[in-house]
């Protein structure tokens, strides 16, 4: 159920994210999702990617500094209350959750990515709320 | 005594007058005083002692002035090694006054000053302002710290002894200083020329202009700073700069100065012997050549320095001042042999900046000092790469890393510094070596 998610730092300046974009690109890398946390001097670029050994490898061969992260991903209804759904699943647990970001994928589904400091813990609890959280292959067919 | 103000030029001030004493009595007075300092350390300091000994040398050996070059040196880290009390040659109940200046490794060094020890400093200082042109009825803003720091004290007791009214404002606090420039009729200001600069354009922001103000004179030191400086502090203030040098490791400010000529500053030879050495082999260099200055304090009691390696690089310029004065000058100071900076009248060392980031992380990160001018004022900025080792893909964590290595800077260093987390290998390096310090501070 955990999916690994490739994290990037950046300087927050005009093409630094184009270097490893293009270096990606060119491994035949498919980026699947990507979400840039960002403060007025750095950024964090995180990314879930077709084939997160290679990318990780390609990235650090060229000097970058990359650290994988384990992630959960979970699939809604792309309508009002789908992402409170899921934190009500997780409301009084004392699961924290460290951050998330989400997208909307074809259809009428989005996909939510959570980090949580235990994601085992977190992994149990959303499957006996009937959440439908999504296997790395999976995500990637989305 | 006013008579001898309205008659004389300012160069004939009553405390200048050992500055013009004949060469041939010069040499004979600093022999002298030479042989006797060298006595005194060879009795009361045991570092000097050894290393005396090792050279076979004893205090009687020294019968010319030439022979100054037989004596061993006296370097920076020998004031750390001994901390704090070591090069001591007075016992403590003569000892008047101790000063500190920040080390390179947290402890500071220590300076003593018998109470003729303080006379002297005293009336160096009283000597330097007096060549810049200043005496009884003069309004002097002392704006250099006061404290364990020599600037402030040292200007303080000499702007006194010469009859000047003296306003201790020391450092900081910018409006306050331009409101009692302007209140009391400040003539003369004693601080670091880039603080000079940023009064400047405070006093622009203000609306007070400062070429209406009775300010005429700034004895501008404590950090190295060059004519292009001094041509922009004289047009927007319509003042004459001075360069003062000093260090607290021979007394503090006053070792010497510019006169109303600005081709030099006087070194006041009777108490400090200068040479000029190469600063690799430590070989005597003729007056005229460049290299590093090395400085002998010829009376100094509580602690006299034999040939102290001051590490800055100059020349002694060859021949008379026009201003009559008997004095050796050196050139302005440009540049240093060794790695210090100085921020803000500061002394930083790169190697504080790395124990800081080893301090915070276990491992050095490629880093770099990078020296600006903002505003009249020195800014660093510490750019540290971030490795794996460092990295976290949590905002949280970074925020936190950084705010602990801005705070570990801060501690070291005693001055604000601004941290910058960077990209790994986005430091340009040469050879595999990081360049370490940047300096773009020029004007």
């Amino acid at each position: 159920m955990k999916i690994q998610q490739i994290s990037l730092f950046a300087e927050n300046k005009p093409g630094h994210i184009a270097a490893p974009a293009r270096l990606l690109a060119q491994g035949g890398i498919d980026i699947r999702s990507l979400y840039l946390a960002d403060t007025q001097q750095y950024g964090i670029l995180r990314m879930i990617v077709s084939d997160w050994q290679k990318a990780a490898e390609i990235l650090e061969t060229n000097g970058f500094v990359a650290k994988t992260t384990e992630v959960l991903a979970v699939e809604v209804p792309d309508r009002p209350g789908g992402l409170a759904e899921v934190l009500g699943a997780l409301e009084g647990t004392g699961i924290n959750i460290e951050y998330m970001y989400a997208f909307p994928v074809r259809g009428d589904e989005a996909i939510l990515i959570f980090r949580f400091a235990d994601p085992d813990a977190a992994i149990g609890l959303l499957q006996t709320a009937g959440v439908n959280l999504l296997a790395s292959e999976e995500l990637l067919k989305r | 005594m006013n008579s001898v103000l309205e008659t004389c030029s300012v160069d004939c001030h009553p405390a200048s007058v050992p500055d013009y004493t004949p060469l041939e009595e010069l040499r004979a007075l600093q022999l002298l005083r030479l042989q006797t300092v060298v006595t005194r350390a060879w009795q009361h300091v045991q570092l000097f002692r050894e290393r005396m000994n090792e050279r076979g040398l004893k205090p009687e050996d020294i019968r010319s002035l030439g022979d100054i070059a037989l004596l061993p040196f006296t370097v920076k880290s020998d004031l750390r090694d001994t901390y704090p009390f070591g090069l001591f040659a007075s016992p403590m109940k003569d000892v008047v006054r101790l000063h500190a200046s920040s080390g390179t490794t947290g402890k500071p060094i220590v300076v003593a000053y018998t109470q003729e020890d303080v006379d002297v400093w005293t009336s160096v200082v009283a000597r330097a302002l007096a060549g810049c042109g200043l005496h009884r009825g003069d309004i002097v803003q002392i704006a250099y710290g006061y404290g364990l720091f020599t600037g402030g004290l040292g200007a303080h007791y000499g702007a006194e002894e010469l009859g000047a009214t003296v306003v201790p404002t020391s450092g900081g606090q910018a409006d306050r200083q331009i409101m009692l420039m302007k209140d009391f009729g400040v003539t003369a200001m004693c601080c670091t020329p880039t603080y000079f600069l940023h009064l400047i354009d405070r006093a622009a922001e203000l609306g007070v202009d400062m070429k209406n103000l009775p300010l005429r004179a700034g004895v501008f030191g404590a950090e190295p700073w060059t004519e292009s400086m001094r041509k922009h502090i004289e047009t927007k203030s319509s003042i004459e700069a001075f360069d003062i040098y000093g260090l607290s490791e021979i007394i503090g400010p006053g070792v010497g100065c510019e006169c109303r000529r600005h081709n030099g500053l006087h070194i006041f030879e009777d108490h400090f012997y200068p040479e000029i050495v190469d600063p690799e082999t430590g070989d005597p260099l003729p007056d005229g050549s460049e290299g590093e200055l090395v400085l002998t304090t010829l009376s100094k009691q509580a602690m006299p320095m034999i040939r102290y390696r001051t590490r800055d690089i100059t020349t002694i310029v060859p021949g008379k001042c026009e201003c009559g004065r008997t004095l050796r000058r050196i050139a302005r100071i440009g540049r240093r042999s060794d790695d210090m900076l100085i921020i803000r009248g500061v002394n930083v060392f790169p190697s504080q900046v790395e124990s800081a980031l080893l301090q915070i992380e276990g491992t050095l990160p490629h880093y770099q000092i990078l020296l600006t001018r903002e505003q009249g004022l020195d800014q660093m900025e510490v750019r540290v790469e971030v490795t794996p080792h460092m990295f976290n893909d949590k905002i949280g964590a970074l925020q936190e890393l950084h705010t602990r290595l801005q705070g570990a800077l801060d501690r070291v260093l005693g001055i604000r510094v601004r941290v910058s987390l960077v990209e790994a290998f986005s430091i340009e390096r040469s050879e595999g070596k990081a360049k370490r310090v940047i300096d773009r501070r020029t004007s």
